[in-house]
């Protein structure tokens, strides 16, 4: 366990050190703000346009930030033989898997609760800038609490395409893991057409196939409850608990399976 | 005790890309390494050194065979915590700095945050790295970083070190001091298990030595007595020599070359088929006189090279 957390640390300081990230999250951050200057534009109308962009802007960036860290995780240890040291060490192989997943996931939530931040903060100050009677007009207020609910499925989210990039790193390189995550990613964010595939096709063969493929590949879908928080829908709690409940069993499925595929791994 | 011991390790790598098929790199090596002592592990390029020292670390699985690290099987973690480990040609992170990645490793195994900078930092004075050590790896050169790679294998003032190739990228100080430290890692009770070609250092260093070629174990031994009994000739230096006599000697196949060393000093290399004394009073009755007479025994290099050339043929 104190290996783990040491490891974890030290993915951290790592993405810390890395100028790469820093563009990313301040590339998102303007983004946010510019969502403003188009809520200007439309002159107060609707603050959903920014809602939606800045929501739309945190997953994106969490999603290249979990892509591209992700499957340098692993292989890089391996490829540039800092593992060989790091593994004569008293750690175990479940420790290093684990604490660099933990590690990246832990950079990940600093990265969003920074874009959160800047999200809400550009929020608040539209909410100065509107006469009340426009306000009242608006479907939820500014800065609703109800989208943090959006923004705690977008982790779940991200933790799971962590965990799919940290998987395909165990056993491939960075190109090829990173066209099978975003691929991966892709597909199950339009998982229910597969549903509904189904309907469309003749034999049954392909219809159990739609299916099966369906339940198996993750559904990234399932996570996206943007536009209902930004119209101000209800989700009900019980649809978030269990989407979340979902998506961590599917990572603790990943992360079993990385752990077993790494510990039969010769590195050479 | 034994510090390692290999029984019938043997490990295949799969080659090929289309029809896969097995590679010995190892084969069957049976090997005991005793307790507090430096051990050579010797061999030319391709000998499956590295494989036998990644095997022991576990960083690869044998394909069968069983290897033991002060007891444990390899790949108990436990036991790592005795054990230090420098890779061939070795990298680490290169976003951080020396004494950052000294503390890194000194935290895995659990030391407190002082006493982790102590370490860092005395075993840094210790492999002759000065301020350079608040740099990034990424600044470092070779053997700086090699230098780097012998400390951290250190940081747990480990029973047994093994080190592969640890003179690698070193210039002719950095090496002699790596010498006397593993020296003073002997005095201190460690035992040393390192790869090298580098048949003069462990010529200088080991009590034991294994010479590995084809991944094959060649032979494995004392030091001493692998080479006490490998007289090649003798090297005898007289005075007074006549040329006749020189030549008489010469065409009796009793001296096999001769050197003039100035005025009428000869330094003659013997055989052993005859017994040196024999041809010294041989020499000395026709007038030459004794300057000195010694053995000349094999270097490791000599015998080295025999046993490889053997396993070649
Ligand atoms: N991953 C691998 N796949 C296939 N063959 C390998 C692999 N690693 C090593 N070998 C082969 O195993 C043999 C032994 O390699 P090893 O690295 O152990 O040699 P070595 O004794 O350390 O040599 P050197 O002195 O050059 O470092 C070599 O013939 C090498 O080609
Ligand atoms: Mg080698």
């Amino acid at each position: 366990m104190r290996a783990l957390v040491i490891v974890a640390v030290n993915v951290f300081r790592e993405a810390v050190r890395d100028r790469v990230l820093y563009i990313l999250v301040a590339f998102a951050v303007l983004l946010i703000s510019v969502s403003f200057l188009l809520g200007q534009l439309t002159a107060g109308q609707d603050v959903k346009i920014i809602k939606d962009l800045g929501l739309a802007a945190i997953a994106t960036f969490g999603l290249l930030i979990a892509v591209f860290i992700g499957i340098g995780l692993v292989w890089k240890e391996v490829e540039r033989k800092s593992i060989y040291s790091l593994l004569s060490k008293p750690i175990r192989r479940y420790e290093f898997i684990l604490g660099k997943y933990a590690g990246l996931a832990l950079t990940l939530f600093v990265n969003v609760a920074v874009m959160t931040l800047a999200f809400y903060a550009v929020l608040a100050f539209l909410n100065t800038r509107f006469p009340a009677p426009m306000r009242a007009a608006w479907p939820a207020p500014a800065t609703d609490p109800g989208m943090l609910l959006a923004i705690a499925l977008i982790f779940v989210e991200l933790l799971l395409v962590t965990a799919i990039a940290l998987f395909f790193s165990t056993f491939s390189g960075p190109f090829l893991s990173a066209a099978l995550t975003l691929g991966l990613w892709v597909i199950g964010s339009f998982n229910a057409d597969l549903r509904n595939f189904e309907a469309v096709l003749q034999s049954p063969a392909a219809g159990w196939i739609a299916r099966g493929l369906y339940y198996v590949l993750p559904n990234f879908a399932a996570f996206d409850v943007k536009a209902q928080v930004v119209h101000a829908l209800p989700v009900p709690p019980a649809y978030v608990l269990t989407t979340a409940v979902y998506g961590v069993v599917y990572i603790a499925l990943l992360l079993t399976a990385s752990v077993l595929v790494f510990d039969r791994r010769d590195f050479k | 005790m034994s510090a390692i011991r290999t029984e019938a390790l043997t490990k295949h790598f799969s080659v090929g890309f289309w029809r896969r098929r097995p590679y010995v790199a190892l084969d069957a090596l049976t090997l005991d390494v005793p307790d507090g002592e430096v051990f050579g592990f010797l061999g030319p390029n391709g000998a499956g050194k590295t494989t036998t020292l990644k095997l022991l670390m576990q960083l690869i699985h044998p394909t069968s065979g069983r290897a033991e690290i002060l007891g444990r099987p390899a790949g108990d973690v436990g036991v790592r915590r005795r054990v230090g480990y420098l890779p061939e040609h070795p990298y680490f992170y290169d976003y951080l700095t020396a004494e950052e990645l000294l503390e890194y490793f000194a935290a895995l195994f659990g030391y407190a945050g002082a006493e982790r900078r102590r370490r860092a930092s005395s075993l840094l004075d210790e492999v002759g790295i000065g301020a350079e050590r608040r740099f990034q790896l990424r600044k470092f050169s070779k053997g700086m970083i090699q230098r780097v790679g012998i400390a951290q294998a250190l940081v747990n003032e480990p029973d047994l070190v093994v080190f592969d190739e640890p003179m690698s990228g070193l210039d002719p100080v950095g090496r002699r001091e790596i010498r006397e430290m593993i020296l003073r890692l002997r005095d201190r009770g460690c035992t040393v298990f390192f790869s090298s070609h580098v048949l003069s250092d462990a010529e200088a260093l080991c009590n034991r030595v294994a010479i590995l070629a084809g991944g094959r174990l060649v032979t494995s031994g004392s030091l001493a007595d692998m080479l006490a009994f490998q007289l090649r000739g003798w090297e005898l230096v007289v005075t007074g020599l006549t040329t006749e006599a020189l030549e008489h000697a010469r065409g009796l196949g009793r001296i096999t070359k001769a050197t003039l060393l100035g005025g009428d000093r000869y330094a003659l290399e013997l055989p052993l088929s005859t017994p040196p004394d024999r041809i010294l009073a041989d020499l000395t009755a026709h007038g030459a006189q004794l300057g000195s007479l010694n053995p000349v025994r094999e270097t490791l290099e000599d015998f080295f090279m025999r046993q490889v050339a053997a396993v070649k043929r």
